[in-house]
């Protein structure tokens, strides 16, 4: 079977593969390379060594921004998750209309980051029109609102991982436990949570990496405003691209480095979480 | 009713609080859509000043909001072309990806098992790193129209889709495979005829994820496509003007229009894509 697979090996692998070099490994490569160089054109490239991170750091625009990510990402996987995981609980009891609660709940996860940027900007606007200002009126409006809206997307996505893993739960375990006469907190720390812990892993993952890497969602609601305060990494590496003629080495300079941060974060946190997971 | 697992047990007080506090919240979830549609029947002054009251005799509008925003937007053009684009790049990367995923995982050779780890390092990457690079390399390679965007898109989405398909393959047992070749197939037709049939369920996650995907993308074809073939999220950017100023009727009844499909097909498919989702998480 082997030998007679390595002749189709183009068949089944080129184009993806073609596709894959041309999408992502070239580019990959090239960004790597431009980040050390400072380039009028494309052929016309002069190497500038580390100058490009310099300016990246020198400008406080950056800083302010993974600052931003950072806390914002800290505030929304935490509510993201506890929220998450209560509602799963919840609808994993059986309870009347589970099905419509599930289905309600996860549908803001479909609109896509731009229309559910200017639908929280249109009702956050709404409501703070009360108070005669505008979201971008103070950093701080900006970030919460940012919060509500990345918990509204994706509360009801990580719910439906926690319920899948929830519902694996062996049902005779819990029942041993509840004619042991355990009540329903020590079920939960001595066995529900430790059981999920392969799904904690996911939503972590997912939650942590999303609002890192949060993007159009920033655009629409704030972009960035006031100021650049409320910009994110990604859209602060995007306006170095695309609003700064000159600057597209520091962009990829900061491109790079929002790449390794990301890197390291997910990898901390899944060597962590898959610690804490039961091998049965 | 086959979500009521226990059913002879009577409503208690408490149960019913969860209920209604339940009923509270997925309420709420669907609120700000509610919200949108509601106020894309008034006015744009009415939409900014009295944004939670139902359109009275002085701010209905009717439906002028679509038609001077169809028009605006050129929404229909931005639909058949966020469409297009769909529709196809999920079709190629579903063909192509389980091809791909498939043969790499059955092979033993060096290189195919450095390609998974490429693949794998792939999904981690965050788009901002290979985003300029990749536009000049789409312009440098004429890929910057709708039917170039689809190689852009298998390329890209091909990390997390072989993924997945890799390890559905895995479960897949070879005999089947083996019996075919056996019996005279070639691996183009055992792959068809047998394989591709057997991997259908991971076939629709990643069809699922994937569409997801490509229709709320907005930073590749805009910066790819962007201005002569606007997808509908590029549509919804350009209607925030110059100077940020928002016809914010416009902007709701836009939003209301792109929100459709994607209701429409949620409620037709609702049960593969949350399946979707399950497997697409719990297989990662």
């Amino acid at each position: 079977m082997e030998k007679s697979l390595k002749k189709y090996f183009l068949f089944f692998v080129g184009p993806t593969l073609i596709a894959f070099l041309i999408a992502f490994v070239i580019p990959f490569i090239a960004g790597i390379i431009l980040s050390f160089a400072r380039f009028t054109t494309m052929t016309d490239i002069s190497w500038v060594g580390f100058s490009n991170y310099v300016r990246a750091f020198s400008n406080s625009d950056f800083v302010n921004a993974l600052k931003f990510s950072a806390l914002f990402t800290v505030v929304s996987v935490i509510i993201i998750n506890v929220a998450a995981f209560s509602l799963a609980l919840l609808l994993t009891r059986g309870i009347m209309g589970t099905n419509i609660f599930r289905t309600m709940i996860f549908m803001p996860n479909l609109i896509g980051g731009i229309v559910l940027g200017y639908i929280w900007q249109f009702i956050i606007n709404g409501f703070l029109s009360i108070f005669g200002v505008t979201i971008t009126v103070d950093a701080k409006y900006g970030f919460w609102g940012l919060v509500i809206l990345s918990n509204w997307q994706f509360i009801g996505y990580m719910m439906i991982i926690f319920i899948a893993g929830i519902q694996n739960i062996p049902g005779d375990i819990m029942e041993a436990a509840t004619i042991d006469g355990a009540g329903p907190f020590t079920v939960l720390r001595k066995i529900t949570i430790p059981l999920v812990m392969p799904s904690i892993t996911i939503t972590l993952f997912m939650t942590i990496a999303n609002s890192f890497k949060m993007f159009d969602q920033n655009l629409a609601l704030t972009a960035g405003a006031p100021g650049k305060e409320t910009a994110m990494v990604a859209l602060d590496i995007y306006n170095t691209f695309y609003s700064r003629v000159g600057w597209e080495g520091v962009g990829q300079a900061k491109a790079l480095m929002f790449f390794l941060v990301v890197v390291v974060i997910t990898l901390v946190q899944l060597t962590i979480t898959r610690r804490k997971e039961i091998t049965n | 009713m086959s979500d009521i697992q226990q059913q002879g047990k009577p409503l208690t007080l408490g149960g019913l609080v969860i209920i209604l506090s339940l009923l509270i919240i997925s309420l709420l979830f669907i609120a700000p859509i509610l919200l949108v549609f509601l106020n894309s029947f008034k006015g744009k002054l009415f939409v900014i000043n009295t944004p939670f009251a139902f359109p009275n005799d002085e701010s209905f509008t009717g439906i002028n909001n679509y038609v001077s925003g169809i028009a605006a937007t050129g929404f229909f053009s931005a639909f058949g072309w966020s469409l297009f684009i769909t529709v196809f790049s999920v079709a190629i990367i579903v063909l192509f990806t389980s091809m791909t995923a498939w043969y790499i995982t059955r092979s033993t050779g060096r290189f195919c098992k450095g390609l998974y780890y490429a693949f794998v390092f792939a999904m981690i990457v965050p788009f901002q790193m290979v985003m300029f690079p990749l536009t000049k390399v789409a312009n440098f390679l004429h890929l910057d129209n709708p039917l170039g965007i689809l190689v852009l898109y298998l390329g890209f989405g091909s990390a997390q889709s072989v993924f997945l398909f890799s390890g559905f393959v895995k479960s897949v047992p070879i005999a089947v495979e083996e019996a075919a070749t056996i019996d005279g197939c070639t691996p183009i037709r055992a792959y068809f005829s047998v394989i591709f049939p057997m991997l259908a369920p991971i076939a629709v996650t990643v069809a699922i994820l994937n569409a997801m995907w490509v229709w709320n993308d907005f930073l590749l074809p805009n910066l790819v496509i962007g201005s002569e073939y606007r997808t509908i999220p590029v549509a919804v950017q350009y209607l925030r003007g110059g100077y940020g100023s928002i016809d914010w009727g416009y902007m709701m009844a836009m939003i209301g229009l792109a929100v459709i499909p994607i209701i429409i097909f949620y409620f037709v498919c609702q049960k593969h894509i949350i399946q979707g989702v399950t497997a697409g998480s719990v297989k990662g």
